[in-house]
């Protein structure tokens, strides 16, 4: 190493040279600041928050870690159900592209699962209570009616259909296309020979799939499962419009009182807030801030330790 | 003996115990002539009113997978008979994600087609206005301007970055960068408005300032990684031999950079670019907290409440007047023109992708 080093001829330093590199790199050192920037603003002015006492919350919350416990459940809960929603039929979608679709078809039925996420949030917000929530709100009642004796499912049900429920149905179809185009890149890469090995042998296509598809591509089903649930966690708008909010933590899926999420209730609550008010909303967004760092994080890392699907990101 | 040798051309042996070629269309079709029958005797029999014909084909479909089920395990094993069943829910599977993208444009172009074609809708704003009629110029030029800000911010840092990544970036800083821009991609939008209301709360010590530059911040916070990513893959689509050529022609690395790699990948640049435009202007909730809402004109970035035209929608839907059929046709309308926005400029990345992309032999 020492050798190569020493017989390496330097180019010379031109000021053009200088001042473009430098550029580049202050550039890409502004992002890192900027990442560092969000949590420490957020930090500093989300102190008084720490600090407030019962008067400064409504309602019988004396602090604001009970104050943001509800949301923390709410946003976790409402993000859950919307993985387990939309994973299988990401899967489904992204084996029927890969390898059932005609192949001339595939790609331009990928470029359709694209156009889901072109809908910005605050339309798939508008049709979650205008379409979704009258039309499930009667499978609502005679759930309730035949399983209410199971918690989750126990009843009042709710009148509007704006439940957590209809909020998990929007936010796995907002979650889709994301989780979709993932595990598509991966499943396109499950070396070919593998595939044509299992085929060989007499696998039928599923068998094919089970022993040669899906163990090659477990990791990143697994990565864009999590990046899917950092989105589903940060969803502020549709959730926004459609949830009928209580401030409480409850477990019924599809009565009329369902905890909110972090980013609604900073929706709902920021252009009205003041004083400490605003404070306690950007302390609850810290905290939202956190959560889905560490979760795309923790992504990344299993995304990374396998450079296989360098690919898929 | 003769009557087996006779028997036998009925079975080949290559078709034998497999259904017939056409078999697992003519099922689907049966099972939804099937359903289809049961559920116009319920609206015969008064039971329900109307014919079902979502109810028709849901069951329907249900109905197949357990037919083609039942009839590949009696003729062709189990084996066949998972695969079959396999086939038919990965198609569901895909039907399924296209319903809701049918629904939400179907709904939203007839709900907003009424009002958009109204003719003051891209005319006027809505100062004054109380009940129908106004229009959405104020949001769009909010939309345009404030969207604008957050390009001409994003795309130098996010370019520059990008290069940086590719063609300098090397040991624990390059790692880094990769890392967090890919972790950023991540940081939800009300994060990112939320930062610029902080940032500049305390910058210019108001804790309720509302102003469009902030929501440019906002929107940069979410646009940079998206144009780093797109940026850098393309740069690493440039092939190594046309650096080298410049180099030994005794190019400065400076000027290989800007006139040999970025000519050569721009194409792919900007269709980067327009993806991330198409992926912020639909942001709701960052533009809510620091850019705020109003019903008048603003063409000042740097003070005042600016409109955007998905708060437009937002605060339409959440702040409906006496009249409210009026607020929600209108947000439908907004709704409608910002999809299509988005499509077009979705639309139209991919067309420059597909035109100007060098064309390698393959």
């Amino acid at each position: 190493m020492t050798t190569a080093a020493a017989t390496t001829i330097k180019a010379r330093q031109r000021p053009g040279d200088r001042i473009f590199s430098s550029a580049t790199v202050i550039s890409g050192s502004l992002i890192l600041a900027m990442l560092a920037a969000v949590a420490i603003f957020l930090l500093v002015e989300s102190l008084p928050a720490f600090v407030a006492g019962p008067d400064d919350f409504s309602g019988d919350v004396t602090n604001f870690w009970s104050y943001v416990g509800p949301l923390v459940f709410g946003t976790i809960y409402s993000a859950v159900l919307a993985l387990l929603m939309a994973v299988p039929v990401a899967i489904g979608i992204a084996l029927f592209i890969s390898h059932f679709a005609p192949r001339k078809l595939a790609q331009g039925l990928g470029y359709l699962v694209d156009l889901l996420a072109a809908v910005p949030s605050v339309v798939f917000g508008l049709w979650g209570i205008g379409v979704l929530a009258p039309l499930v709100q009667p499978f609502y009642t005679t759930i309730v009616d035949w399983f209410g004796w199971f918690t989750p499912l126990a009843g009042p049900a709710s009148g509007t259909g704006r439940t957590i429920f209809t909020v998990s149905i929007v936010l796995a179809v907002m979650i889709l296309p994301i989780i979709t185009a993932i595990c598509r890149e991966i499943f396109l890469q499950t070396p070919l020979l593998h595939e044509e090995a299992a085929l060989a042998l007499g696998a039928t296509r599923w068998e094919m799939i089970r022993m040669a598809v899906l163990p090659f591509g477990l990791p990143g089903i697994i990565s864009a499962s999590m990046l899917g649930l950092g989105r589903a966690l940060g969803e502020t708008m549709a959730v926004a419009m459609v949830l009928s909010p209580s401030p409480e933590v409850i477990f019924q899926l599809l009565t009329a009182q369902n905890s909110n999420t972090i980013a609604a209730n900073i929706a709902l609550n920021f252009p009205e807030a003041h004083g400490v008010g605003v404070n306690i909303l950007l302390a609850t967004g810290l905290v939202l801030f956190i959560v889905t760092l560490l979760v795309n994080m923790l992504a990344r890392v299993i995304i990374n330790s396998r450079k296989a699907f360098s690919g898929a990101n | 003996m003769s009557s087996v040798l006779e028997a036998s051309p009925l079975t080949n042996s290559l078709t034998a115990g497999k259904l017939p070629r056409r078999a697992s269309l003519w099922v689907l079709l049966a099972s939804w002539a099937v359903s289809a029958a049961f559920f116009v005797m319920l609206h015969l029999s008064a039971a329900v009113d109307g014919f079902n014909i979502v109810g028709t084909f849901v069951f329907g479909t249900v109905l197949y997978c357990v037919a083609i089920y039942v009839l590949s395990r009696l003729v062709e094993g189990s084996r066949k008979a998972k695969d079959r069943l396999m086939t038919a829910l990965v198609t569901a599977a895909f039907v399924i994600a296209l319903l809701p993208l049918i629904s939400i444009i179907y709904t939203t172009t007839v709900n907003g087609l009424p009002a958009i074609l109204t003719p003051t809708f891209f005319t006027s704003s809505q100062r004054n206005v109380v009940g129908a009629g106004g229009g959405v110029l104020h949001a769009v030029i909010g939309t345009l301007m404030v969207t604008g800000m957050a390009t001409l911010i994003s795309v130098p840092i996010g370019l520059l970055a990008s290069i940086y990544l590719v063609e300098y970036g090397r040991g624990r800083l390059a790692r880094a960068i990769t890392f967090f821009v890919d972790v950023m991609t991540g940081v939800p939008s009300i994060v990112a408005g939320l930062f610029a209301f902080a940032l500049f709360a305390l910058l210019f010590d108001d804790p309720g300032i509302r102003f469009g530059f902030g929501g440019a911040i906002a929107l940069s916070v979410l646009m940079i990684p998206v144009v780093v990513r797109s940026s850098e893959e393309m740069l690493k689509l440039v092939p190594n031999e046309l650096r080298e050529a410049a180099f030994a022609l005794g190019v400065p690395k400076w000027l290989t950079i800007l006139k040999v790699v970025l000519p050569t990948s721009i194409a792919g640049i900007v269709t980067g670019v327009m993806l991330s435009i198409a992926r912020v202007i639909g942001e709701t909730a960052p533009l809510l907290i620091i850019a705020g809402f109003t019903s008048s004109m603003n063409y000042d970035l740097f003070s005042e409440r600016m409109m955007t035209l998905p708060v437009f929608v937002y605060t339409q839907y959440a702040n409906q007047g006496a009249d409210s059929q009026a607020f929600i046709d209108r947000a439908w309308a907004a709704a409608l023109t910002l999809i299509l926005i988005v499509m077009l400029l979705n639309g139209l990345a991919r067309l420059i992708a597909y035109w100007f992309s060098p064309k390698l032999g393959r």
